[in-house]
């Protein structure tokens, strides 16, 4: 029995169709760690990139270390640094809120090239346009560059929305009991790991392609909605 | 305790991380082959596995398919009455190089349609079989297209060995969740371990880099 | 005439719904050397490649050397040639690119060498001795040992030129050997082919914009329109006395542009 919901191991197939909701309560999880580690990946990830493309020296060459140190190191180890060190100084969050925070972690070294990248490519070109034009840089900003940056960011960022999602079983060395944890608790308890890590495949498989199906489906969306796509 | 005395068990931990990403990049960058020129044969089967080969290992977590091979695996063999016990450095390997292999195979298939189609021509002019002609012209061109790419995912690879520790590989990863149980001393034990895995990190995109010079070294000829 | 090496009845090639050679009829002798010459979209290049086999056709048939090419005879039928087959007829024939399409991951002695010792089985010594004769042949013995990317235009098609040669084919086509080079260039690749074409017994079919040359080489010039021969005749003939009205037009195009 786990969340309440017990199992009936008479058969492979009733054992599969009683542990789904099961399943699907990890699944959850698994969503609000991926949608919550890619918030703060976004948001750690614009800092980064804003760091990154200071004019000064100082500031820009120890974000861009930062960044390759964290890119090069392992989530699992960044997870166990924040869980471990964290609470030595006297900041005490769920396992959930750790988890979710060291994925934003790994990933805003990602999200942070994506941002520059999309700026880089743009500005050079639209910079002199906007001069030619004669516009103030805050209108060059909002009405020039933001809105060709934006569809070239939020494809390649969808991409490492997928890859966090498939991150997300790391967390259940935390105790987080996300989808994989469950079917793992469920196959201790059952001495059946097949089903149960066969099933977590097979939703996995599911969550991805719905998730890639959506960030193609902007990838079509948004220059049909005006924004000029590459 | 010296933070010194933790260095012994932490670079006998690194040693087992640099064969196990040794090993898998290497058994990798042949399942990515294997794929990626299946996926483009015409023979349908040969493709068609290729394809779920790719689309299931892409699909699912790194961490899903270890486990699988390491804990639902047995039970699938017991049940067809095959023991299918993997020691936990074949699971370990096996699923690293699984994982990356489907990656790289989508790099490999890339690189390779990717080669102008006048090179095919030109080789089947000289009458080249399909076969002499992807080995001999197509990728010896795609090769050094392939490595920036395989340069990250060996960093990757890199970066997923340390989840074999909870298979009970007493890799870096794992070695540094034996002292932290024991000395509770998790600040300098994991600063150490992050700058250790930066370190073969940085060893690593060396190598790489120097393999990527040596596979293209006809393009940089005389310029 | 001799017995035609090449011949096309009736050939159609359609990409798409455009219809690029239109029932070609065309014959070329054994050792003749025949220019084709046309506007752009004439269907020109695509002979050759059809007969390089890197084009199938529709309609019609294609013989080399009597057999034919896009088939094979079957209890007296012809069907779709297979691939064994495509590979016999192809040892006839060798190809020169517009894009020269060497092999830029080799140097030029192996971009010469590789296809003879995989494709022929030679020895890589005999294969290598072949090589070094071409190589001298297209006066470019000091430049073996270099990457592609490291020659002038000129001197990679020659290197083409040696390339497809070293396979011994019966029949050389040329796929406008100088329209990709600078005008400096155009000479040294047109002395070669020239020097082939007296010195050499070889069947050449060439593609070309270079009139003047076509006219010095060629025991035969064709003047290629929508798909279809309008005229053809030695290239005295058709030069200075072209029957055709079409004919007259496209050589005074050329010959203003040319001016």
């Amino acid at each position: 029995m786990l969340f309440g919901i017990e199992w009936d191991t008479s058969s492979e197939w009733a054992f599969a169709v009683s542990i789904l909701p099961i399943l699907l309560i990890g699944m959850w999880v698994t969503i609000q760690a991926t949608v919550l580690g890619f918030f703060v990946a976004m948001v750690l990830g614009l800092i980064l990139a804003v760091l990154k493309a200071a004019p000064l020296r100082i500031v820009s060459w120890p974000a861009r270390a930062l960044t390759e140190f964290i890119r090069d190191t392992p989530l699992l180890i960044q997870l166990f640094f924040l869980y471990y060190v964290l609470p030595e100084y006297g900041i005490i969050l769920p396992a959930f809120l750790t988890g979710a925070l060291a994925l934003g972690v790994q990933y805003s070294a990602y999200t942070s090239e994506v941002y520059r990248a999309g700026l880089e490519a743009i500005l050079s070109g639209q910079r002199e346009a906007a001069r030619a034009l004669n516009l103030s840089s805050v209108r060059t900003f909002t009405h020039v560059i933001l809105p060709q940056a934006i569809p070239r960011i939020i494809p390649a960022l969808g991409n490492y929305l997928v890859s966090i999602m498939k991150d997300v079983p790391v967390l259940s060395v935390v105790t987080v009991l996300e989808m994989l944890n469950v079917a793992k608790i469920i196959g201790d308890r059952t001495f059946d790991y097949m089903v149960p890590l066969s099933m977590v495949g097979g939703l996995y498989l599911i969550m991805t392609l719905v998730a890639s199906a959506g960030v193609r489906y902007l990838d079509v969306m948004l220059p049909k909605r005006g924004f000029p796509l590459r | 305790m010296e933070w010194t005395s933790y260095l012994p068990p932490l670079l006998e931990g690194a040693w087992v991380t640099v064969q196990l990403a040794v090993y898998s990049t290497v058994l990798g960058a042949v399942f990515a082959f294997a794929a990626g020129i299946g996926k483009l044969s015409h023979n349908r089967l040969i493709s068609g596995i290729s394809v779920v080969y790719i689309e299931v290992f892409r699909g699912t977590s790194l961490l899903v398919q270890l486990f699988w091979l390491y804990f639902a695996l047995p039970v699938a063999g017991q049940i067809i009455g095959i023991d299918l016990r993997l020691p936990p450095v074949v699971a370990g390997i096996l699923a690293l190089a699984l994982n990356i292999g489907a990656y790289g195979a989508e790099v490999v298939r890339g690189a390779i349609q990717a080669v102008s189609r006048s090179q095919r021509e030109a080789a089947r002019a000289l009458n080249f079989t399909p076969r002499q002609t992807l080995r001999w012209i197509l990728i010896p061109q795609a090769l050094p297209e392939m490595m920036p790419t395989f340069g990250n995912l060996a960093i990757q690879n890199l970066k997923d060995t340390a989840l074999v520790s909870l298979i009970s590989l007493g890799d870096l990863a794992f070695r540094a969740e034996q002292i932290r149980n024991f000395t509770q001393d998790s600040t300098t034990i994991y600063t150490i371990v992050l700058f250790m895995y930066f370190g073969m990190a940085l060893v690593l995109t060396a190598m790489m880099k120097l393999l990527e010079r040596s596979v293209g070294r006809w393009r940089t000829a005389g310029t | 005439m001799s017995d035609p090496i090449i011949k096309f009845d009736k050939v159609v090639k359609r990409f798409g719904n455009f219809t690029v050679l239109n029932e070609l009829d065309f014959e070329v002798g054994t050792g003749e050397k025949v220019t084709i010459i046309g506007p752009s979209g004439s269907g020109k290049s695509t002979v050759l490649r059809i007969l390089m086999t890197l084009e199938n056709i529709n309609e019609g048939v294609v013989y080399v050397g009597g057999e034919p090419l896009w088939h094979e005879r079957k209890n007296g039928a012809l069907i779709p040639a297979s691939e064994a087959h495509l590979r016999k007829m192809r040892e006839q024939l060798g190809m020169v690119f517009q894009q020269f399409n060497l092999f830029p991951h080799m140097t030029v002695r192996r971009n010469l060498t590789e296809a003879p010792v995989r494709v022929l089985g030679l020895s890589k010594s005999e294969a290598r001795n072949r090589a070094d004769e071409l190589l001298e042949m297209v006066g470019l013995t000091d430049q073996a040992d270099k990457f592609p990317n490291q020659l002038s235009g000129g001197q990679q098609q020659r290197v083409g030129i040696a390339r497809a040669l070293a396979m011994r084919p019966k029949v050389m086509l040329f796929d406008e050997p100088t329209s990709a080079l600078d005008p400096e260039l155009v000479g040294e690749v047109l002395n070669v082919i020239r020097r082939l074409a007296t010195e050499h017994d070889l069947t050449m079919l060439l593609v070309t914009h270079e009139m003047q040359f076509a006219r010095q080489v060629s025991d035969r010039v064709c003047f290629f329109d929508k798909g279809r021969i309008v005229e053809q005749g030695v290239p005295d003939q058709l030069f200075t006395n072209p029957r055709e009205e079409r004919t007259r037009e496209f050589l005074k195009a050329v010959l203003e542009s040319e001016a």
